[in-house]
């Protein structure tokens, strides 16, 4: 005997059927009705079409700009650190804005796949796989700079891992360095866990239809053997779940930790509880923005319209909008404490950033992350694909001098006006910079090529004939 | 079941098309009191581990495990490095305390739990696997795509293959097929 009627039921009250409340239909995420063999092809197709002249000359192009950064990076090793500009007063400059802007990037992969996941919000699954992606690489932008900063990179291990020095003493736990260092490398290695994870089933698609010698080895071994089976999605959805879970606190663990490298320290303008919630929705705020810029060309370039749909568009515009007027008003928030709290260097501090010698960065900081993000109040502007690509690279660029603002206003002018300076970047900061972006295309174009853009088997689970009960007439 | 069955069939596949008539089908094969039979389908159904009789997945307990040892490791190496093997004395302050490594063990805790998931996950599910019958049929390659199938073990006490392959075409299984070991 069957149990299909019992559990539609119990799921459903018996009033629902006296009051006959109205549907109200929801926003389709895969539009146009399509089919699951539709999916497969479209997503598959990304990957095994012949290389697109575009795909070739961007790939060319980022290797160029990623070579930037070696020849800067090959500079700063063999001749010292102060060929990135950094003298007192100002010894952390580019190099930890860069560290803190691609980790901010990262975070909006983990909340896409972690948090949305958790709140159910199935608008994730278009998206999740090239954040996740989009994440990983980020962070790896991101571990150049503190690891070069060090100067005497060679002695990595020495910082990265928990190993004695020559005097036998171990590295100290009080620091919050350390404590980022474990936040970062834990990040790191879970995003890439949940990414390869969430991949498995899709890469065992790939390799059924491969049809070259390559790619049956290549997407075979990276897919484990994965045979669809329903014992196995048993246990893959409760460890998906679970990571989830894992990778929530995470998330927020992450850039609360990199505001602590700030917060714990007694210098104004960093020193405030406010930082680890702030630096969080920045970096929601500037990841977003990052995803959209990365997803809007690939949507056109690829027909993507139908799975990444204008209520996708919608709501990640939307989420943009809410963590902007929150890093909005956390400015405003440090202003008021730094009236606030009587403390004469603090007030200081506050008014040195907006009208000091950093005032021009300072607005363009508001400008970027305060005002733009606020036309997505306006449904045109949302439906404007252009216009909001605009905007998240404004918020991008915002985000950058948000952090820029905060590391270097505070150091070059802090208790001494004796001791006071500024800081300017040099050539091969700059040139080390936008090389990052080259290192990062390249790991994303190679991403785009060889693994699948959208999450195959969680978009045929978001379709309405993916549902049981889909049809029923109860 | 015969010997031979044992040695030369895997088992007997069928097809489906639809969601709701493989989530059915399957609360049959459950009902009519198989063992040794699965579900493929190219995503999780919900529901359909309901339908298949499947107890909660174990996954968490590895989780568990993996989170605890985390938060124990990160105490110990705190504890070790900063006030055992070489006492490091910081304004004055107490050797150790759980409080000042928080983050540390914060972090060890979430990223044992990820790897108890993760490899716990693939442990559970007998992964990587290089190899395994089903792929022996040729359609199987449509299970990754747009077809949803039921397979019932040869292995399993009730398999008769007359009789079952009756049963699947009885519960709407379409080209029900034997799979070759």
């Amino acid at each position: 005997m069957s149990h299909a009627p019992e559990i539609t039921s119990s799921a459903r009250p018996a009033i629902l059927d006296r009051i006959a409340p109205a549907e109200l239909p929801r926003r389709p995420l895969v539009e146009n009705n399509r089919g699951f063999h539709w999916i497969t092809e479209k997503i598959c197709r990304i990957v095994e079409d012949p290389t697109p002249t575009w795909w070739k000359v961007l790939f060319l192009v980022a290797l160029f700009l990623a070579s930037f950064t070696l020849v800067g990076l090959v500079y700063v090793v063999s001749t010292g650190t102060a060929t990135w500009g950094l003298r007192s007063p100002v010894n952390w400059g580019w190099a930890i804005v860069n560290f803190v802007f691609w980790v901010g990037i990262g975070h909006a992969g983990t909340l896409i796949s972690a948090i949305l996941c958790l709140l159910r919000q199935k608008w994730r699954t278009s998206i999740n796989r090239a954040a996740e992606a989009m994440t990983i690489f980020a962070v790896c932008c991101a571990g150049l700079f503190p690891v070069f900063h060090t100067g005497r990179v060679w002695m990595a291990a020495w910082y990265l891992l928990p190993i004695p020095n020559s005097y036998d003493i171990w590295p100290q736990f009080r620091s919050p360095l350390e404590w980022d260092v474990f936040a970062v490398s834990t990040y790191f290695t879970v995003s890439l866990l949940f990414w390869y994870m969430g991949m498995v089933p899709d890469l065992g698609v790939l390799r059924d239809r491969a049809k070259q010698l390559w790619r049956k080895y290549f997407y075979g071994v990276l897919a484990m053997g994965w045979r669809n089976s329903n014992r196995h999605w048993s246990n893959y959805e409760m460890a998906y779940l679970l990571l989830a879970g894992l990778s929530t606190p995470l998330v927020l663990s992450v850039h609360t930790i990199v505001s602590f490298d700030f917060a714990v320290s007694n210098l104004p303008g960093w020193h405030t509880t406010i930082f680890p919630p702030y630096f969080v929705a920045g970096a929601i705020f500037s990841g977003f923005a990052m995803v959209l810029t990365l997803m809007l060309p690939l949507r056109a370039v690829f027909g993507l319209h139908d799975l990444i749909t204008q209520y996708h568009i919608d709501c990640m515009t939307k989420i943009i909008l809410a963590t902007g007027t929150m890093v909005g008003y956390a400015y405003a928030m440090e202003f008021f404490i730094a009236a606030y709290s009587g403390n004469p260097f603090e007030s200081f501090a506050f008014i040195n950033r907006a009208f000091g010698q950093y005032g021009w960065a300072y607005f363009i900081m508001i400008a970027c992350n305060v005002i733009s993000p606020q036309l997505f109040w306006f449904r045109k502007i949302r439906e404007n694909h252009a216009l909001v690509w605009i905007i998240c690279f404004f918020v991008n660029v915002g985000m950058w001098f948000e952090r820029f603002v905060i590391t270097v206003s505070s150091l070059a002018n802090d208790f001494l006006p004796s001791s006071w300076g500024y800081y300017s970047p040099t050539i091969v900061d700059i040139f080390t910079f936008f090389g990052t972006f080259g290192f990062f295309s390249v790991l994303f174009l190679l991403f785009i090529r060889f693994l699948p853009l959208l999450p195959i088997a969680e978009v045929k689970a978001v379709t309405p004939q993916a549902d049981p009960h889909h049809g029923d007439t109860h | 079941m015969s010997e031979n069955a044992s040695n030369q069939l895997y088992g007997l596949v069928c097809s489906f098309s639809k969601t709701a008539d493989v989530l059915h089908a399957a609360e049959k094969v459950r009902d009519a009191g198989f063992k040794r039979w699965d579900v493929y389908t190219p995503f999780p159904i919900h529901g359909m581990d309901a339908a298949m009789g499947l107890t909660r997945s174990r996954v968490p307990v590895l989780t568990l495990l993996g989170g605890v040892t985390g938060f124990c490791t990160g105490m110990l190496f705190t504890w070790y490095m900063n006030a055992y093997d070489y006492p490091l004395i910081v304004g004055g302050k107490p050797l150790w305390s759980p409080i000042f490594p928080f983050p540390v063990m914060y972090e060890c805790t979430i990223l044992f739990a990820a790897f108890g998931t993760f490899f716990g996950q693939f442990l559970l599910n007998r992964l990587p696997r290089h190899h395994h019958p089903v792929f022996n049929y040729e359609k199987f390659v449509q299970a990754s795509d747009d077809t949803f199938m039921i397979v019932i073990d040869a292995t399993d006490p009730q398999f008769e293959l007359e009789k079952t392959r009756g049963f699947l075409s009885e519960i709407g299984g379409a080209e029900v097929a034997e799979i070759q070991n």
